[in-house]
This record gives structure tokens, C-alpha cells and sequence, in this order.
């Protein structure tokens, strides 16, 4: 393979890692700009991966088509993402519970009960049954593009779909009310009260939202790569998506960039043996390298965080 | 004793004990709804766990980390900081007490055990004083650095281990010198060879020690002090960066030294492991359960190990799938956490008791 060819692959292969991130991390950021911080988008991203490998099953097992199969798995994670992430805002919004705890509970529970489920529905097989999923569409004209074409305009509609939301965010969060409201609750509750902002409904509107789309990043997990769900389908990349999100100091494109970056560091993974000079470095160093550099990057750019100043609060009317 | 007896009758204990019940209930309610007998199923748990000795050994040697991590979340959320990262040191705490449970030879028993020991302590402390140091010197968050310091620890310890002490055709270290092992031989023979080991005693030694720095102590105070507020504490006169790497250090020896006895105490050898234990997360989930107080903690994991250990015989003999107790844990930290929840369904409880006392 010639080195192009190799560094067209990559991207490609960049690209699906980074989806999934992608998706999750922009959850967060709608979370934690509303003032709620949300640690369980590892467990959100569990159970989207589960309703979509269940529902994406039933739907292929009814005779739809993979697209329409994979489509209505990805709808059903919309909802589950939701409907769980509900109970995060109910503990921590309406009862004032510990957000970083309630957001722990979400991921306790999400370990247990999809696999307790998957066990009843699948006759207590370990993993849902393999569907076929989303398969990669080839953008017309674009895609054939040289090394560019394969490298970006050739890839799963999950990846099409993340890329326009990351904008699609942005505009949402600084160029409408609605942003500068769920922002504003973040920043300043008591101000946005004032000024007749109901916080308690924006901040439920913004832990949904990061339910929804916590969901999509584990449903695309299960729908472009897996094509199952067991209990290593999502392993950490709900952590990595927090990660991203405080890199990119949560805004979406900056979210965006840090969630490549990650995508780019497990797709090295692949391509490290495929060179001599590459062979001789213990595989560990390549697999701990993106979790070095971040700290790095974390200590030598970021330095104080830019988070909400409301973050982590619950709001008390009464303590204005 | 009369101090004992507060903890019992105390507002959070009567909380705890309300939530742990309400999750045993929505746990028997998921086992309904999916057709299981909960009755049977907690029986068979119970009966599993405390039922003969060696079962009873080996849940005492679940429990064990359990208790470490738990007091390194513990420690670390007392003084203001939330230590995630108990994963990573307990690794790299394991890793330590292996390498030198292994290279270091020819010394006597009662040398060699105690530094693989500390050497799990201090190692495990110094990987989360990173996180501390990171904290302290640039203000970058304790919780991100941790989640990268726990992939770095699992890679790190794969290496160390891959590189230095690799069986040959395994994936797994040699095995420890037995100068080296931690486990109690007549005991563990009494209890029809479970992994019993010197591991419990020092943990159980550990809460006590964190009860009497963070209570007693000048130092423990001002690493609470910073906990509530560290501008008041630096008007004080305090040195807040200092205690911040301090509390980090003493939150992550603990986790390491429930490392450590994982390697010494029970396996005798470290596995190349494809992904976190989870050692360290449960131990987040214990500390909750046990109101981050040290003694809670202790209950809290014979809570939480009867239940994992104790799974097992009710996924045998119940024919339940264990996942259920991992919902069930999860449902108790929720009421523990989301405490006006059950503040709201023992309302009527106390408004009988106010009754009372008025008459």
C-alpha cells in the first residue's frame, strides 16, 4: 500500500471513531451549558446502544431493509437516550441530588438493567443478534474526489448526520434565543429568573437533549461498527466524549476537533504495524499516547477551564 | 458507645437504610416484571454468600478492595476533590506491590510482604498527586485528568508488566516470590482454601486511620478546610495547592494498596488485562453508599460485595440474571443521592413521630 492510499484509509477510519464521539459530546455540551453537569453519558450511550442493536433487530427481523432497520434502531436510542435521561434531571434538578452522583447512577444502572434485558429478550444470550446496520454511502461527485474523495465523502450517514449537528449546534447555542437562554441559565440562574427564564424547564430541556444525542453516539456504535450489543460494545467512550467536550471548552466545533482527534488516536491503533520504524515501539506507547497528549494539550493551552460558572449547581429561588 | 449509637439512629443512617430497602424493592420488582421469583432469588444470594465458609472467605475477599477504593473516593471528596481516577491507581498501586513482589529477591518474609505493600501505597499515591499537581499548579480539572491517568495506568501497568515480568506463552507476570504473599495459609486452609489474606486487616486498619487524620488531626482539619472553601482557608494562612496534592496523594495510596492486595493476597500473579477491572468505579458507588464516612464505607461494601459475590449463586440457583444487582446498587446510590425522594415516602413517619413528642 502506498502511503496516500494508507493516510486515505485513516481518515476514514478516523471518521468512525470519531462519530460516536461526536454526537455524545455535543450531549454534554447542551448539558453542561444549561448547568448540569452530566457524567453518565458513558451509561446514556450504553442504553442507546442497546435500544438500537434490540429495535434494529426486530425492525430487520420484520423485513425492513438494513437502512430502514438502522434507522429505526437509531430513532428508538433517541428516545431511550431520553427517556434515561430523565431520571438524571429528575434526581438532580427537581430533588437537587449531586448531579456528578446522579450522573454515576445512570451509568450503574445502564450496566445492569440492558444487560438484564438483552438476557430476557434473547433467551440469556450475552449480545443482541447481528444486524446489518448502515453501510457507507458515497457522496455523488464529491467522492470522487482523489484521497479526499475516499477519505471523507465516503462514509456511514451517522457521520454526515454529526457533522451537520455540530453546526446545527453552534447556531442553536449562539445565534438563537433559545441558546442564549439555555446558556444563560448555566451562567447566571438567578439573573435568567429575574428576567423570566424558567431555569428548572430550560435545564430539563438541556439534559434531554444531551439524552438524545448521548443515544445517537451509542446507537452509531452498535450501527456502523458492532453490528451487536454485549457489555464491551460501549467501553469508555462516554469518558472520552466528557473529555472531548472540556477540550473543545464546550463549544461544538471545538468539540468537534477534540472528538477527531480522539477518533484519529484509536485509528492509529490500526495502522501501526503496517511500517518497520513503527514496529519497534511497544503497542501500549500508541494506545496511551492520546490520554498523554490531552493532558499535555490541557496543560499547556487550556490552563483554567472556561466551564458554565453555574455548573454543578442545583437552583435555589431561594438562595438568590 | 454512646457516639456509636448516634451513627445508628442518625438522620443519614435511617436515610441509607430507607434507600438501600427501596432499591432491594425495585429490584425485586424488575425480577417480577421479568418473570423470576425475587423471594428465591435473594435467598439463594444470601445463602451463596453466607451459607458455608469458603464462600464466606472468598465474599470477605471481594469486599476488601472494595473497602480501599471506596476510602480513596471517600478521602478525596472529604477535602473538596473528585477522585475518578481510583481505577488507574489502583492499577498502577498492583503493578508496583507485583514488581517488586517479584524482582525483589532473597529477603525475609517479614521485610519483603510490607514493601510490596507500601510500594503498592505510595505508587498508587503518586499516580493521583499527578492529578493533584495538575490540579493545584495549572487548575486543570481533577475529574479529566483522572479519566486520562485511568487509560494511561491500565496501558502503562500492560506494559510494565508485558516488559518485565511476562510468563512465558501467558498473558499474565510470573508468579510473586512467596516472601512476598500476603495471605493468611491457616486460615484460608480452616476455610476450605478461600483467599483469605492480611489485605482485610489492614483495610479495615485504613478506615480507622482515616477516621482519626481526618477527625483528629491539625492536618486533617485544614484538608477539610480547603474542602469547604479554600479562600477562607488561604486567608487562613493555609497552603491550599500543597493540601490539594496531599489529600490526592493519601486518597490514591489507598486505592494502590487495594491493588496491591489483589496481586499479593489473592492471585499471587498480575493478568495483561484487555480492560479496566472496575475496582475503582465501584468503589465510587461504596463511598456513596457509605455517606463518604469511613465506617459507612465498611458497611457499605459488605453491602455492595454481598450482592456481587452473591449474585453468582442467584444467577445458579435462581436462574436470575446477575446483572440485576448491578441495577439494584444502582437504584440505592439513586435514593441515597436524590435524598428528598425518601425524605418524601418517610413523610408520613415523621410527621407521626412530631406528633408524639408534642403529646
Amino acid at each position: 500500500m502506498d502511503v496516500l492510499t494508507i493516510i486515505g484509509q485513516l481518515i476514514n477510519t478516523t471518521l468512525v471513531f470519531a462519530t460516536a464521539l461526536i454526537f455524545t459530546s455535543l450531549g454534554g455540551i447542551f448539558s453542561e451549558k444549561s448547568g448540569v453537569t452530566n457524567l453518565g453519558l458513558e451509561g446514556l450511550m450504553v442504553f442507546g446502544a442497546f435500544a438500537a442493536g434490540v429495535v434494529g433487530h426486530y425492525a430487520q427481523d420484520a423485513g425492513m431493509d438494513a437502512f430502514s432497520a438502522a434507522t429505526m434502531g437509531l430513532l428508538a436510542a433517541i428516545v431511550m437516550g431520553t427517556i434515561v435521561s430523565l431520571i438524571h434531571a429528575l434526581a438532580s434538578i427537581t430533588f437537587k441530588a449531586d448531579q456528578v452522583i446522579s450522573g454515576i447512577v445512570i451509568n450503574f444502572l445502564a450496566a445492569g438493567s440492558t444487560l438484564y434485558m438483552v438476557k430476557l429478550l434473547f433467551e440469556g444470550a450475552g449480545e443482541t443478534e447481528l444486524i446489518a446496520g448502515y453501510s457507507r454511502i458515497a457522496i455523488p461527485y464529491l467522492s470522487e474526489i482523489p484521497l479526499l474523495g475516499d477519505a471523507i465523502f465516503n462514509a456511514y450517514p451517522t457521520t454526515y448526520l454529526a457533522i451537520i449537528l455540530v453546526f446545527v449546534s453552534f447556531y442553536v447555542l449562539y445565534k438563537t434565543p433559545f441558546g442564549l437562554r439555555l446558556r444563560s441559565v448555566g451562567e447566571h440562574p438567578s439573573a435568567a429568573d429575574t428576567v423570566g427564564i424558567k431555569v428548572n424547564r430550560m435545564r430539563y430541556i438541556g439534559v434531554m437533549l444531551s439524552g438524545a444525542l448521548a443515544g445517537i453516539g451509542g446507537a452509531t456504535i452498535t450501527l456502523t461498527t458492532t453490528g451487536t450489543f454485549s457489555h464491551n460494545t460501549i467501553s469508555g467512550q462516554g469518558y472520552i466524549a466528557i473529555a472531548a467536550m472540556i477540550f473543545g471548552k464546550w463549544n461544538p466545533i471545538g468539540a468537534f476537533g477534540a472528538a477527531v482527534f480522539f477518533g484519529l488516536a484509536q485509528a492509529v491503533r490500526n495502522y501501526v504495524q503496517l511500517f518497520a520504524w513503527t514496529q519497534s515501539i511497544p503497542p501500549e506507547v500508541i494506545y496511551m499516547l492520546p490520554y498523554v497528549l490531552t493532558i499535555i494539550v490541557l496543560v499547556a493551552a487550556v490552563g483554567r477551564s472556561s466551564a458554565p460558572s453555574a455548573l454543578g449547581q442545583p437552583y435555589d429561588p431561594s438562595k438568590r | 458507645m454512646s457516639k456509636l449509637m448516634k451513627i445508628f439512629t442518625g438522620d443519614s443512617f435511617i436515610l441509607s437504610l430507607v434507600a438501600i430497602i427501596m432499591g432491594l424493592i425495585l429490584g425485586a420488582l424488575v425480577m417480577l416484571i421479568g418473570g423470576y421469583d425475587p423471594f428465591e432469588a435473594y435467598s439463594a444470594l444470601i445463602t451463596r454468600v453466607y451459607g458455608d465458609s469458603y464462600n464466606f472467605g472468598e465474599a470477605i475477599r471481594e469486599m476488601t478492595p472494595l473497602i480501599m477504593t471506596g476510602l480513596a473516593f471517600a478521602f478525596a471528596a472529604r477535602t473538596g476533590l473528585f477522585n475518578i481516577g481510583g481505577e488507574g491507581q489502583f492499577l498502577i498501586g498492583m503493578t508496583a506491590a507485583s514488581i517488586v513482589g517479584i524482582h525483589v529477591q532473597g529477603l525475609p518474609v517479614y521485610i519483603h510482604a510490607p514493601l510490596a505493600v507500601i510500594a503498592g501505597a505510595v505508587f498508587g499515591g503518586l499516580w493521583a498527586a499527578i492529578a493533584g499537581y495538575l490540579k493545584a499548579a495549572r487548575g486543570v480539572n481533577e475529574v479529566i485528568s483522572c479519566i486520562m491517568l485511568n487509560w494511561i495506568g491500565l496501558y502503562l501497568s500492560n506494559m510494565i508488566i508485558n516488559n518485565f515480568a511476562l510468563l512465558e506463552g501467558e498473558n499474565r507476570s510470573v508468579n510473586i516470590q512467596p516472601t512476598a504473599s500476603i495471605a493468611i495459609g491457616w486460615l484460608s486452609e480452616m476455610m476450605g482454601n478461600a483467599r483469605v489474606h492480611w489485605g482485610t486487616v489492614i483495610a479495615l486498619l485504613a478506615a480507622v486511620f482515616f477516621y482519626i487524620f481526618m477527625w483528629k488531626t491539625k492536618q486533617g482539619y485544614e484538608l477539610r478546610a480547603v474542602g469547604f472553601n479554600q479562600d477562607a482557608s488561604k486567608y487562613a494562612g493555609m497552603n491550599v495547592n500543597r493540601n490539594v496534592v496531599k489529600a490526592m496523594f493519601i486518597s490514591g495510596a489507598f486505592a494502590g494498596l487495594g491493588g496491591a492486595f489483589t496481586v499479593l493476597g489473592v492471585f499471587g500473579y498480575q493478568s495483561v488485562m484487555a480492560s479496566s477491572p472496575g475496582t475503582g468505579f465501584d468503589g465510587i458507588a461504596v463511598a456513596l453508599i457509605g455517606m463518604n464516612n469511613p465506617f459507612g464505607i465498611i458497611l457499605g461494601s459488605i453491602l455492595f460485595g454481598t450482592l456481587t459475590y452473591g449474585s453468582a449463586g442467584m444467577s445458579f440457583s435462581a436462574d436470575v440474571p446477575p446483572e440485576i444487582v448491578r441495577i439494584v446498587i444502582g437504584a440505592i446510590i439513586f435514593f441515597i443521592a436524590a435524598q428528598g425522594i425518601v425524605r418524601w415516602v418517610l413523610k408520613p413517619f415523621y410527621a407521626k413521630r412530631k406528633k408524639e413528642k408534642v403529646l
